[in-house]
């Protein structure tokens, strides 16, 4: 029996809390990665993973994700997302996004930290030869602060896979590990006991019960190792050591009940009633709904009995007999409550989340009678995963009816842009279009003058540069030539010569100005260009803001019509998920008290044929004295 | 040894195997099978969780006038942060009061989107202020101006606080 209590110890309690943390980071050139850290560090998991994941989703739909500023994170964002998700107890889905960032394209490093934490994941799942398979996949360099977990981490594997030898040497070499201290040689002790090499485990054990206590953690551990030894010398009858090693435990520990209850029976299976009482009248004191108090309200009035002091014996087991009643009562109104839904009630209380020890304060809560009873089972591996998954629905509740509000005020914001955009888009659009007419026109021109002044580059036309004076003055002369030749009549030598000259000036001024004109027809297709890029903007401006202003209402209604019916999925899901989880939680609390009412009851039993026992030994004594009773 | 004492060993021992047992109790299967419809739901509600998230950026916050404007701690600061005040075109646009939590998570490399919204193009006036105590429990209180350049893709400005100064940066 004491094996299987040993073992089961080991496995549900003997390792230090090695909550997942995200590793520390190397220079941050992603801001969107260092919000989703910003979650995690805080222990907000579901955010963390909803922030990462929607980063990871949108870097992966890029067209050059080497561009993008997760790029130099990605290896560690992937490994994070998984290390979230294994936080937040979503094993499965961490356990595949960890293997993915094993057989990707990592630095060695971070594969080591990512094989570590998915054979934790195999190791707490119960399935050590999986976790030794991916510890087997270790190579290379191993991050500095993992060395000494991940030894540990393979010795408590190969314990659970029974192989106690194998996990030896393991242990032996993490004797000098700080982090390490008490839960090293602790675990050795074990191992080397269920390896039959029991005296050498006694030693590590004994070890384990004297390590300088540096914490709450180490504490306890040393306690742990102290109650195991001594209990392990109480069985073999070996009372005297077994007393010394008891009393190393700390009053005010988790062990100190059941190691103040050990100590007692150290002394009296050695006929010690006297010295026994010392223990258990301090365990006496303690909190009655504790099993080892309830049982030593037995104890002292036998050792009382046995001292001969039958009558306080009696007087005591009236008193427990009266307690045992009393407390039976109470079970009777605490599992009432629980069927009332109390106890749930009671669980998900607000206050609670800001108390770490939040377990024993739900005893001490004056109007929660349902949980008095309960310490031990709510300290339990599947009481707490029960409720860790039942806080995690409550929240998803929430989340999940918070969306559906969020989802219809988008709606409503939908609605409220296409009623404002769509009567004004008409009038906005007919005046575009003319614009947009008269935009392409100038264009067109401007093209025109572009082909025209390339041309003349090529082929000088100085006529072409002519001003509209020059042109309507080309154009007279033109006219009056024409009349001259036409008339046929012999004209004025001057007129005639008056006209050549006017030619002759025009066509002198064209051609001693046509460099000149032709610097200025430059400089003005430069302004007018500058001037068509402004128009250009403008109009691509518009453009986006026609779009802007269609795309803020068109295209979200199916969107947001297949989200409502996720999440009201999602919820009939949770609503659910949470009543049976609920429902679990109440069944185990029903049966714990049900348990500890059947054992009352027998208590109650045993103190009532002693209380009879020890007033006809006291009767028997006084009738002997001559006394009358 | 007597019979009563005989008897109360044998509870005593029974009490101890009750306990033991009682972390069996429930069936490993039942636990298992709840446990994995857990998981898929968070990993569906995860999912709605990302799509409403690019949803809501698209409807409210369209790349071409979103801004978000994001803080973290130097590296190794010391001092605490208590509050954060930002003013952006003149408008009060966030005030946040430190929890211990958040603290040591901007400590620990964290960067806090302290607000997303949307402006204009162009320039726009922020003025971040903020509100402390030093080591040695003297108290800070630093304030920077700083201009805004946004671009037509999304904004994203980044405050670092130090005791000794505020960093900006856009993009």
């Amino acid at each position: 029996m004491n094996r299987l209590l040993i073992l089961l110890i080991t496995l549900l309690f003997a390792n230090p809390a090695l909550a997942a943390s995200p590793a520390a980071q190397r220079e941050l050139k992603d801001l969107f990665f260092g919000e989703a850290l910003y979650h995690a560090y805080q222990g907000e998991w579901f955010d963390a993973i909803a922030r990462l994941d929607t980063e990871l989703t949108l870097f992966h739909a890029l067209d050059e994700p080497e561009l993008d500023s997760l790029y130099s994170h990605l290896g560690q964002a992937e490994f994070d997302v998984g290390d979230f998700e294994l936080a937040y107890r979503m094993h499965q889905r961490a356990g595949r996004a960890i293997t993915a960032v094993i057989e990707g394209d990592v630095e060695q490093t971070v594969r080591n930290r990512a094989i570590y934490r998915l054979a934790r994941i195999y190791f707490q799942k119960g399935q050590p030869v999986n976790a030794l398979q991916a510890l087997d996949r270790l190579r290379g360099e191993t991050p500095a602060d993992l060395v000494d977990n991940l030894l540990f981490l393979r010795a408590e594997v190969l314990m659970a896979d029974s192989r106690f030898n194998e996990a030896v040497p393991f242990l032996e070499n993490l004797q000098g590990a700080k982090s390490l201290a008490g839960f090293a040689p602790y675990n050795l002790g074990i191992a080397l006991i269920d390896d039959d090499r029991e005296e050498e485990g006694r030693q590590w054990l004994d070890r384990a019960g004297q390590i300088e206590v540096r914490d709450s953690a180490t504490a306890a551990i040393r306690d742990k190792a102290n109650l195991v030894l001594g209990e392990m010398l109480l069985e073999e009858k070996n009372f005297e050591a077994a007393k010394l090693i008891f009393d190393r435990v700390r009053l005010s520990g988790p062990f100190s009940d059941r190691a103040l209850l050990g100590s007692g029976w150290a002394d009296a299976y050695r006929g010690r009633f006297d010295l026994a009482l010392v223990p258990w009248s301090i365990l006496a004191e303690g909190e009655i709904t504790d099993p080892s108090v309830q049982e030593v309200m037995l104890a002292v009035p036998y050792a009382y009995g046995r001292l001969g002091l039958y009558s306080n014996a009696a007087l005591m087991y009236g008193r427990a007999l009266e307690v045992f009643s009393i407390e039976i009562n109470k079970l009777d109104v605490s599992t009432q409550s629980i069927l009332d839904g109390k106890f749930l009630a009671a669980l998900v209380r607000e206050e609670l989340k800001q108390d770490a020890n939040w377990v024993v304060t739900l005893r001490e809560l004056p109007d929660a009678p349902e949980t008095y009873y309960l310490l031990d089972m709510m300290a339990s591996n599947d009481f707490q995963e029960y409720l860790k998954n039942y806080l995690d629905l409550k929240e998803i509740r929430r989340k999940l009816e918070r969306w559906q509000d969020d989802l219809n005020a988008y709606a409503e914001i939908i609605a409220v842009r296409r009623a404002y955009y769509e009567p004004l888009l008409p009038e906005i659009d007919r005046a575009f279009q003319k614009l947009d007419a008269r935009m392409r026109s100038c264009l067109q021109q401007r093209d025109r003058i572009v082909k025209r002044l390339q041309t003349m580059l090529l082929m000088p036309r100085p006529d072409a540069l002519a001003t509209a004076a020059e042109r309507i003055i080309a154009a007279q002369l033109t006219r009056l030539e024409q009349t001259v030749a036409a008339s046929g009549q012999k004209v004025d030598n001057a007129i005639s010569a008056r006209i050549k000259r006017l030619r002759g000036l025009l066509l002198w001024s064209l051609q001693t100005g046509y460099d000149q004109r032709l610097t200025e027809a430059y400089t003005d297709l430069q302004e007018l260009n500058q001037k068509i890029d402004v128009l250009g903007r403008q109009y691509t401006a518009f453009v986006r803001s026609r779009q802007t202003a269609i795309q803020s209402y068109q295209g979200y209604d199916e969107t947001i019509r297949l989200q409502q019916v996720r999440i009201e999925e999602a919820l009939i899901k949770v609503q659910e998920l949470m009543a049976e989880q609920g429902n679990r939680l109440e069944i185990m609390a029903v049966n714990e008290l049900t348990l500890r009412r059947e054992r009352l009851e027998e208590l109650r039993v045993k103190a009532r044929f002693a209380m009879a026992d020890s007033y006809d030994r006291a009767s028997r004594v006084q009738e002997k004295r001559g006394v009358k009773p | 040894m007597s019979r009563i004492q005989k008897s109360i060993i044998i509870t005593l021992a029974a009490l101890l195997i009750g306990h033991i047992a009682l972390a069996e109790e429930a069936s490993r299967e039942q636990i298992k099978g709840l446990d994995e419809q857990v998981q898929e739901i968070k990993g569906d509600v995860l999912s709605i969780a990302t799509e409403l998230k690019l949803l809501e950026e698209k409807l409210l916050y369209p790349s071409n006038t979103q801004v978000t404007i994001f803080v973290s701690l130097a590296d190794g600061e010391k001092f605490r942060l208590d509050s954060l005040d930002l003013t952006l075109d003149n408008k009060a646009v966030a005030h946040h009061l430190y929890t211990f939590k958040e603290l040591e998570a901007l400590r620990k490399g964290g960067v806090q989107r302290l607000y997303t919204g949307n402006i204009s193009t162009g320039e726009h006036p922020l003025v971040v202020s903020f509100y402390g105590k030093t080591d040695s429990g003297s108290d800070i209180e630093k304030t920077g101006s700083f201009t805004v350049n946004k671009n037509i893709g999304p904004g994203i400005v980044e405050i670092i606080l130090a005791e000794q100064m505020i960093s900006f940066s856009d993009k």
